[in-house]
């Protein structure tokens, strides 16, 4: 690590952000010989400290963006849409980016997310296949360590089993297999981007149950990971190095100009540049990197920095038994259902469904936030835990160009560069969705005896926290930001890495397919060095 | 929102105590620990006298029995917060406690709130807060507003004593096998149980 946060001389590629997407076109590119320097803009955390931080994860006195030293001032932002976008808790800033937090189920996208346009009549088309991007996966899934099963016949075309044996099922799990089973739905296991077994050097699972937000046994990947591997191969990693913007000329980026925590301002050259900021950060810096040249931004001669902006929606059913349900032991799912994902069409889209392993409230956080104790919090205890189900699950909102990323000028962050202002418009595909979703859910539940007692619907959704679209990918350089590589179609030497490049979202949780993305990405880098 | 829900949870029907009595072991003191974010070797208890002259001696007692009184006052606020049923409680508390106090900002500010409950017993029952008797001590901390406080590290007397002394002993408790298994979970949120109770059903 470079301890005076310096530039360095002579870089073959500069990366921009320590998430995953980052980390692993670093660690890929380091791996192969070439000189890399990564900056972050947020701390590098101790591993140390992951049990002081799982107290705040249980404490209430600390927020979710406390847990991981989230900043108002660094991080401020505003959101003009039509719905709320609670930002700060959809992110961290720092060496392993979001992924410290993430709960780390990791699916394929379908066949059919790459080809949305010509298969279900909404939404683009992407400019590469599923097959295109298949070998990929199978190295995104053994670089993260991913413990998945053969059961779920509704995935895409597998090559062969997953690097770990999937997570067993929760006893929840068979209680919901006999509903199903009675109603003709199909569960199967959940891939999961935690050790069932000891993995790359990190410990299995040993259930301490708040893998969201922070796992202190290293069993649930975070991009550390990778940039721990870079590092071992030569890669300079400087944190609390936020970039402002990337000076350039007309044909490419010259400098990446970071500040440091001393105030000092640095101009990091390279050969190429690697944005990966996540799908917020990664148009801002664009936008913020006008100049007379491009005065609406950098790779923004389409207009399409920042538009499109999109995330999963969450629909979930949870309701109560008369008899244990075993929740909160582990922080994680081990059952899902991708039965009615292919059925989209263009006014339902594609849904995944989850059973729940963590419903209704865990004891402790209950003991903290009462007003009672003793026996009195004994018995309150006993009444509101224990007996809790739940089914949740994702689907997928379209790109809308009234949905997007753009700079508020009225308000500055504490580098006084405008804020990211999170433009979020949904539209009725993905509340038709969610209600398809949740009538499923009540199926499941009523079958299974149980009182419903909360619902997750159109009117009470809210965003799961995956970024895209906002850069998309595309071959013609007036429709799209990036070209299939996901280099830009502006600038020769600067490519995009993240869900900020994706045309569609699907319904899957997509950091499997950013990690595939930036392998891929990684290979035509070191082509073009 | 990543798979999360935003429920308010509904009384139940059916209690899951499946004991009357339950007992708090040397793994649950450990397991403790874990979830405060401490080492199980730093739980040794506090550091014992260094040799030197009769001035340091003489400081180094009163440091111990200042920490001591902490120690016996956080037993005695234990003795009210913990349910009735459980025994072993002065051993639990004991074993994790005095690694807690021993850190240097948060064992600080740890002992400057029980120190601010013990002004409290002084002045207005004229008492130590460890000699009251538990029913006495019980009104105490309500009268303070400690029941009805949020936690927080810096902010009223009432929500400090909340935060460093009431929540952290129910912390301890209540991510330890024993206090989960008081409600029916034996591997509870921050207590690293292993892989198999999941998978587990109730014991009827
Ligand atoms: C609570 C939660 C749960 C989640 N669960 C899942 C899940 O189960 N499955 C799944 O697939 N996904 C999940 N996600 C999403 C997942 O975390 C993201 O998709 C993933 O981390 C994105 O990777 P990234 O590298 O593109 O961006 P990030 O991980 O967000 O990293 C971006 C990095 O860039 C840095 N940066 C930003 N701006 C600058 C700048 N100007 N200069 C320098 N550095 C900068 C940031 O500090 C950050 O470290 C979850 C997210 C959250 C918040
Ligand atoms: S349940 Fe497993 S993955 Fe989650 S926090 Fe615990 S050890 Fe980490």
């Amino acid at each position: 690590m470079s301890r005076r946060r310096q530039p360095s001389e002579n870089v073959d590629v500069c990366v921009v952000g320590a998430g995953p997407a980052g980390a692993l076109v670093a660690a890929r590119l380091a791996e192969q010989g070439y000189k890399v320097v990564v900056l972050d803009a947020g701390p590098r955390f101790n591993p140390e400290d992951r049990l002081k931080r799982q107290e705040r994860a249980l404490r209430p006195a600390y927020d979710r963006p406390a847990v991981w030293d989230g900043d108002p001032k660094r991080d401020a932002h505003t959101a003009s849409g039509e719905w709320f976008y609670p930002l700060n808790h959809a992110r961290v800033k720092g060496i392993g980016g979001s992924t410290l937090h993430w709960q780390g189920m990791v699916m394929r996208l379908h066949q059919d997310d790459f080809a949305s346009a010509s298969e279900r009549g909404a939404g683009v088309d992407w400019p590469i296949e599923y097959e295109d991007l298949q070998p990929y996966y199978a190295e995104a899934e053994q670089e993260l360590g991913v413990a998945g099963g053969m059961d779920n016949p509704y995935a895409p075309p597998r090559e062969g089993p997953f690097p770990m044996a999937p997570f067993e099922p929760s006893y929840s799990d068979s209680l919901f297999a006999e509903a199903c089973a009675e109603l003709g739905i199909d569960m199967h296991s959940v891939p999961n981007a935690r050790n069932s077994e000891p993995y790359d050097g990190r410990s299995e699972c040993v259930a301490y149950g708040t893998c969201q937000p922070v796992c202190p046994s290293g069993a649930k990947y975070d991009a550390t990971v990778h940039i721990e591997r870079a590092e071992s191969h030569g890669a300079t990693v400087i944190d609390r190095a936020p970039v402002q913007r990337l000076d350039h000329g007309s044909e490419s980026v010259e400098a990446a100009v970071y500040v440091t925590p001393e105030g000092e301002r640095h101009r990091q050259k390279a050969e190429m540049f690697v944005v990966a900021c996540g799908g917020v950060e990664t148009p801002r810096l664009l936008l913020l990197s006008e100049s007379e040249q491009y005065p609406n931004g950098l790779a923004n001669s389409s207009g399409l920095v920042g538009k499109y902006f999109m995330d999963h929606l969450f629909a979930g059913t949870g309701g109560v038994l008369d008899e244990p349900t075993r929740q909160n032991h582990v922080g994680f799912l081990t059952s899902g259902s991708h039965q009615f994902y292919d059925d989209a069409d263009e006014d339902v889209g594609p849904f995944k469904l989850e059973f729940f392993n963590y419903a209704g409230p865990s004891p402790v956080e209950l003991a903290l936030s009462g007003d009672d104790w003793g026996d009195d919090l004994l018995g309150r205890l006993g009444e509101e835990y224990g007996n809790h189900v739940a089914v949740g699950g994702l689907v997928e909102q379209l790109p809308r160009e009234d949905s997007y990323i753009g700079l508020d000028r009225e308000q500055t962050d504490s580098h006084g560069n405008p804020v990211p202002d999170v433009h979020w418009n949904v539209g009725e595909r993905a509340l038709q969705t969610i209600e398809r979703a949740n009538e499923v859910q009540e199926r499941i539940l009523r079958e299974l005896g149980a009182e419903i007692t909360w619902q997750a619907g159109p009117d009470s959704t809210g965003p799961a926290y995956h970024h895209m679209g906002t850069t998309r990918m595309g071959t013609n350089p007036a429709e799209s930001v990036v070209d299939p590589t996901l280099q830009t179609h502006d600038l020769a030497n600067c490519w995009l890495v993240g869900s900020s490049v994706f045309p569609t979202g699907g319904a899957m949780n997509p950091t499997l397919t950013i990690a595939a993305l930036a392998v891929r990405a990684a290979d035509s880098l070191a082509e073009a060095l | 929102m990543e798979q999360s829900q935003s429920d308010s949870s509904q009384p139940r029907s059916e209690s899951s105590l499946s004991r009357s009595e339950s007992s708090l072991s040397r793994r649950d003191a450990l397991a403790a620990l874990s979830a405060l974010g401490m080492s199980a070797t730093a739980g040794c208890g506090a550091r014992a006298p260094q040799g030197g002259s009769d001035d340091e001696g003489g400081k180094e007692n009163k440091r111990r029995m200042e920490v001591e009184s902490t120690v016996q006052t956080y037993v005695a606020v234990a003795e009210v917060v913990y349910p009735t049923t459980l025994s072993g409680i002065e051993t639990f508390v004991r074993s994790f406690i005095a690694a807690r106090l021993d850190r240097e900002e948060r064992g600080t500010a740890m002992r400057d709130a029980v120190t601010e409950l013990q002004t409290v017993a002084d002045e207005w029952y004229d008492s130590s807060f460890e000699s009251l008797a538990p029913e006495t001590r019980d009104s105490l901390l309500r009268e303070l507003g400690v029941d009805e406080a949020d936690e927080d590290p810096d902010g009223t007397v009432s929500a400090r004593v909340r935060f460093y002394v009431v929540n952290e002993l129910l912390l301890a408790l209540y991510s330890s096998p024993t206090g989960g298994e008081l409600v029916g979970i034996e591997n509870p949120q921050g207590h690293p149980g292993g892989t198999d109770t999941y998978q587990r059903g109730p014991s009827r």
